[in-house]
């Protein structure tokens, strides 16, 4: 760097002024230091200021607090009883660009009466190969029903209901529930999330908005 | 052009008249008088084909930056019409659909490139002393890199967009402790939402490609200021106290200007790289968008960009209990190692043949990855989800079987079987192949593997009712080869076909 700094001695020297006084009416150290102060406390009140909003922006999302909101999804009559149903329902939180991602879908199974939770009483069950369903998963406000994400609890991939082998299947990592939501095999650590769900004046309704995840689902 | 702004032969009027403004630029500026040091640098003559990666990933970046300039003044960063905007540029802007292909294409080029240089650096350990930053900072590049086209990979906002970043979420809640933080931050809100979007955009255009073309330039800095390296050669170890007054002799004494001596290397192959680059693109297309961002249409098998199918693999292939050391601490753990490795050997021998160990690891880790991409590629794992619904039982498999035997094979092909298992060739690969499963399986297990499940296959006995399940061992039982036998025990007693009458 500095050879090459060489051949341009022609240039002016902008540097040479330092040496001399920078201004010859100024009043010496302590007022020097006073504006050098000023200056740093100006720039650190006007800095401070101008963080609120950037800050906002760049965390915001993770500091705001999202409740759980009760969302509609429709006549119970839609879910008629021993069938899996697909419903769709829109975000409670939505912002004007969202587009088709203002929209969320999830699995609705209506238990068939008297089999809430017996999974395994009919045939003898290999327990080892299905973990047993979230105590939880069923609804003290909708006994009958039960309401999944379609996430899968492996990797949040969206899962398909196969009415015939009464098995949901994941497309990506090869996860497989059963129709009660309990893990049937592979990769999975979980059973399917539930949505807590409730029937008022006949229609069915569940607690979300938040994309289901292993660290707060129930 | 220095050539012309340094003729030796009077310059003709004309020539005269172009000059005039040239060294009136050169005068006020000294642009010339700053490039050319650095361009005629010395470096090793040694310096031949090998170093050409880094240069590549260099244009391809510069590329990027072009073609990505353009496209910001095509898309529009919104969720609501993102997917519709793409559509508009391959269909409908003149040679838009060449823009998106070339910058789709012109990404994995970059990885690749990248890839090859930090290969290239690792095995001739360049890294050691005195260039231990310059590899330092590219680690970062390397990881910048890797930011960028998964960022750029979601802007698309397509099916793959949409449930890759579910994937990423996914990842990022299982951070113990602050999970759900990372996860909203990196959503933007509790959900995949526009405000998802915008954040990948303000990431994938102006963070990352900020904080890239700083560390691009530190990266070139140090490399002219240590120079670059020799070939390494057996039996001249690095000597961090005398390496630096060796490297200043033997450059002084038989060094090549950079320009032109080893920038023609660079140029040829840069240049074979760029055409190759621009045909791949024109062969190939666009990358994507597959399908609207739709979170309601569940019938989509999402797969995430070529640089990360590696990771797609690796996460089905992982045993579950492992997942949280795989996902998040081996990351972490690759990075500080990659971070330290000049630290810890800054000394020694450079050449590939003395430090075989490094040399395996190159191996093993380009075998793993390229295995897992072929996996990640092939999916095994996953369930084919129409396999049932759209391809037939083989003709052969139906023939000459009694009725109970046929009912049965209508009943694996109803209950899902085949997007596990095999028929013919045909059919998912999860699960063993059915075609010589009666060699295998006798009939009490094939009944009790239907009815209870094990070994990764869910159970049927809920969903299947005896006889079904009775007609399905019925008909695996005729599945083996013709002339070979079934596990059955000579004279085993198979049950009688129930009268169809329902147990459940």
């Amino acid at each position: 760097m500095s050879e090459s700094n060489e051949p341009k001695a022609s240039l002016p020297q902008v540097g040479a002024a330092e040496g001399e006084s920078p201004c010859a009416g100024c009043g010496g150290g302590d007022r020097r230091q006073f504006m050098f102060k000023i200056g740093l406390g100006l720039m650190g009140a006007g800095g401070a200021a101008a963080t609120v909003p950037v800050v906002s922006a760049m965390l915001g999302p993770g500091l705001r607090q999202y409740l759980e909101q009760w969302v509609d999804l429709g006549s119970v009559s839609l879910y008629p009883p021993g069938e899996t149903r697909f419903a769709t329902f829109s975000n409670p939180w939505t912002s004007p660009t969202d587009g088709l991602t203002a929209n969320t879908g999830c699995w609705v199974r209506h238990v068939p009466a008297g089999e809430v939770g017996d999974r395994g009483k009919a045939q003898p069950m290999d327990t080892s190969s299905g973990d047993p369903p979230p105590s939880n998963a069923f609804n003290p406000q909708a006994p009958d029903f039960q309401v999944f994400a379609v996430n899968c609890a492996h990797l949040g991939c969206p899962v398909r209901w196969f009415p015939q082998s009464r098995l949901f299947m994941c497309p990506c990592h090869g996860g497989v529930y059963y129709e009660d939501g309990s893990r049937a095999s592979g990769p999975p650590p979980r059973s399917l999330f539930p949505y807590p769900a409730k029937i008022e004046n006949g229609h069915l309704w569940i607690d979300a908005g938040r994309l289901p995840g292993l660290q707060e689902a129930p | 052009m220095s050539d012309a702004a340094s003729p030796q032969p009077k310059p003709g009027p004309l020539l005269g008249a172009i000059l005039v403004p040239i060294r009136w630029l050169e005068d006020r500026t000294g642009i010339g008088a700053f490039l050319a040091p650095i361009m005629t640098h010395k470096v090793p003559p040694s310096a031949r084909w090998f170093y050409v990666f880094g240069s590549a990933t260099l244009m391809f970046f510069s590329l990027q930056i072009v073609t990505g300039i353009c496209l910001g003044t095509l898309y529009a960063p919104s969720a609501s019409n993102a997917y519709e905007n793409l559509v508009y540029i391959d269909t409908a802007v003149p040679f838009g659909w060449m823009l998106r292909a070339i910058h789709g294409w012109s990404s994995n080029a970059m990885v690749a490139m990248m890839i090859l240089h930090m290969v290239q650096v690792f095995l001739h350990a360049t890294y050691k002393f005195p260039r231990e930053l310059t590899w330092i900072v590219g680690v970062f590049l390397c990881l910048l890199t890797l930011a960028l086209a998964f960022t750029g990979q979601v802007l698309r906002w397509d099916q793959d967009a949409y449930w890759g970043i579910g994937i990423g979420a996914a990842i990022a809640d299982r951070i113990p402790v602050f999970g759900n933080l990372a996860r909203d931050l990196l959503l933007g809100g509790p959900t995949i939402s526009g405000e998802t979007l915008n954040r990948f955009f303000a990431l994938h255009v102006f963070v990352l490609p900020g904080i890239t073309i700083a560390l691009v330039g530190l990266h070139l800095v140090l490399v002219l200021r240590h120079g670059i390296s020799e070939m390494p050669k057996v039996g001249e170890p690095v000597d961090p106290a005398t390496y630096r007054e060796t490297y200043e002799a033997r450059i002084h004494k038989d060094g090549v200007p950079f320009w032109p001596d080893a920038a023609k290397r660079d140029l040829v192959f840069c240049g074979s790289m760029l055409l190759l680059l621009v045909a791949v693109a024109l062969w190939l297309g666009p990358i994507g968008p597959n399908g609207l961002p739709d979170p309601t249409d569940i019938d989509t098998n999402p797969r995430p960009d070529l640089p990360f199918l590696w990771i797609f693999g690796l996460v089905s292939l992982i045993p579950p209990a492992s997942e949280t050391l795989v996902m998040l601490v081996a990351p972490g753990a690759l990075i500080i190692g990659l971070v330290l490795l000049p630290i810890l050997s800054n000394g020694g021998e450079r050449a590939p043949s003395r430090r075989p160990m490094m040399v395996l690891g190159v191996v093993l880790a380009a075998t793993a990855v390229g295995i897992l991409t072929w996996e990640g590629r092939q999916s095994p794992w996953s369930p084919v989800m129409d396999a049932w619904s759209s391809i037939p039982t083989p003709v052969e498999y139906v023939k000459d079987r009694g009725p109970l035997e046929l009912q049965g094979a209508v009943v694996i092909q109803n209950a899902q079987c085949r997007n596990c298992h095999e028929l013919g060739g045909q059919g998912g690969l999860r699960g063993p192949a059915l075609d010589d499963v009666a060699t295998r399986l006798s009939y009490d297990q094939l009944v009790r593997q239907i009815q209870q499940g094990g070994g990764n296959m869910p159970a049927f006995g809920k969903s299947l009712t005896s006889a079904e399940t009775e007609a399905v061992a019925r008909f695996l039982l005729t599945m083996h080869p013709a002339n070979e036998q079934t596990s059955n025990p000579p004279g085993a007693l198979l049950p009688i076909p129930p009268q169809a009458a329902e147990r459940r």
